[in-house]
């Protein structure tokens, strides 16, 4: 086709469908993304718990046991993966996102990762002793 | 003002969803996917967690996370269609059944929580 | 090291072919050439007909990029040794239509560029007799990093949402919005607001980051981006919230 810039034919790459698997860090960005999945499914259970705690004892007990069968527990690893690799890249790419100022004064990055980690151990700590008693 | 499109609220959501599931999901999933069903440790009793559940606070509070979590999956997993599998042309199906599906969850969460808990 | 390299160079002749293919050469492998000077060497003693764009050969007119072995380089700041012993695939900046061999067309990219009114916007201007707007070293750090921009395109290329979609404004057209919103002298963040903040604008990058890993003078445009993201966000909030007080 000749543009109306006079070119003889300027020629149109297509994207291939899966460009993404072209190079380490398009593969990475999708696997990136594709924690949204796990971090879906993993309210999906926590509220498929929530339903069983609240049809009562036995209905509990059998979640539990019904979540350790090996294809669960399986998936359950996985998500749990793709889940702390969504907090890890979400803490990490974050001081890129943001500049936060203290006072004027610019906080450097490292110390809003490390903050952040920080938050994320506070939180998971803090939980854990609420669900364990 | 630029002409009021819905963009910048999604994408606050979406933040405030990749916020809470990455402080809150890692140890609840393991706790409750892996660590009590395998038995790494004693399962709270099943009165404590009630109780918990039950305080107005950790109802509202998972409500928040879920609906949060599930709009941040909603807005993630659109563009991954889109632009991981050139769906552009599917886009109103796409938009419908992932917001959709989050505002379903949403609902469900809600019910659970506060209502059936 | 052997002495020689062979480069397998992309050609696209439309007058007598309909799809790009490749020519591939032996040049001289010396430890201080670069691809450009590779290119040049066959445009010298090889083959007169490749056509391929360069100025500098330093680093900053932005003219040579093209995309070595896969990656978005510019051909005089990439080393022929790094891809010793070869062969070194050339080809032209992924992502934009392609005039002919290694030269793509860019007025995609000078049309952006020019939405984002990438000037100092005043809501009064100081009178001459006033001397110039001054700015601290402070205020000058805000945006300098955004100033390097040598519209060189390598982030256009290394960005899959502009390859899939090019009327997305792009990594290089954004940064340089925000290297005026940042600067203290400048009072047109609402103008250009307008043409960022749109499905189109910002709120198609999905944050791969690629723009920022291929840009070779550290604009970091994934992070401009991102903070933009935010500022318009707060914007739509605030609009909502308080309609009173345009400016």
């Amino acid at each position: 086709m000749s543009s109306q810039l006079g070119y003889a034919r300027l020629y149109k790459p297509k994207v291939r469908l899966l460009w993404w698997l072209s190079r380490r860090s398009y593969l990475l960005f999708v696997l990136r993304e594709l924690s949204s999945v796990f971090v879906a499914w993993t309210v999906v259970y926590l509220l498929l718990l929530v339903r069983a705690v609240s049809q009562g004892e036995a209905e509990y007990e059998r979640f539990l046991h019904r979540a350790a069968s090996p294809w669960l527990v399986v998936l359950n690893v996985v998500a749990l993966a793709f889940v702390l690799f969504h907090a890890i890249t979400f803490v990490n790419l974050t001081p890129q996102a943001m500049v936060l100022r203290v006072r004027g004064r610019r906080v450097p990055g490292r110390l809003l990762a490390v903050s952040l980690y920080l938050a994320l151990f506070v939180v998971s700590a803090f939980l854990a002793w609420l669900v364990v008693g | 003002m630029p002409r009021r499109t819905v963009e910048p609220f999604v994408w606050l959501l979406f933040s405030g969803g990749g916020v809470a599931a990455a402080l809150v999901l890692p140890v609840l999933l393991l706790l409750f996917g892996l660590a009590l069903p395998l038995g790494w440790i004693g399962a709270p009793e099943y009165g404590h967690l009630l109780g918990v559940l039950r305080n107005p606070l950790t109802r509202l509070g998972l409500v928040a996370v879920c609906t949060l979590a599930l709009v941040h999956w909603a807005h993630r997993f659109r563009y991954t269609l889109l632009d991981g599998l050139q769906l552009h042309r599917y886009d109103r199906a796409i938009v419908t059944a992932c917001y959709g599906g989050a505002l379903a969850g949403s609902v469900m969460a809600a019910y659970l929580l506060f209502i059936a808990v | 090291m052997p002495d020689q390299i062979t480069l397998r160079v992309a050609r696209y002749r439309p007058e007598q072919e309909e799809e790009p293919t490749f020519d591939e050469y032996d040049v001289p492998l010396r430890k201080d050439w670069v691809v450009l000077d590779g290119l040049n060497y066959i445009k010298d003693e090889l083959d007169g007909t490749l056509s391929y764009r360069w100025s500098c050969r330093m680093g900053i007119c932005g003219s040579c990029g093209a995309t070595v072995n896969g990656e978005p380089k510019l051909t005089c700041a990439t080393f022929l040794t790094a891809y010793a012993p070869g062969p070194v695939s050339i080809e032209p900046l992924a992502n934009f239509p392609i005039i002919r061999d290694l030269v793509v067309e860019l007025t995609d990219f000078m049309n952006k560029l020019g939405k984002v009114k990438p000037w100092l916007i005043r809501e009064e201007e100081q009178p001459i007799e006033d001397g110039e707007y001054l700015q601290t070293p402070e205020q000058l750090d805000e945006y300098k990093q955004f100033s390097m921009c040598i519209n060189c395109m390598l982030c256009y290329s290394a960005c899959p949402v502009y390859g899939l979609d090019s009327n997305f404004l792009g990594p290089a057209a954004i940064a340089l919005a925000q290297r005026y919103n940042f600067d203290s002298r400048d009072d047109g963040e609402h103008e250009r607001l307008t043409v960022l903040s749109q499905p189109e604008g910002i709120w198609g990058c999905t944050y791969v980051g690629e723009c920022s890993r291929a840009c070779p003078k550290g604009v970091d445009p994934a992070g401009a981006i991102q903070r933009y993201k935010l500022t318009a966000a707060m914007a739509a909030v605030k609009s909502l919230l308080m309609p009173w007080g345009q400016r």
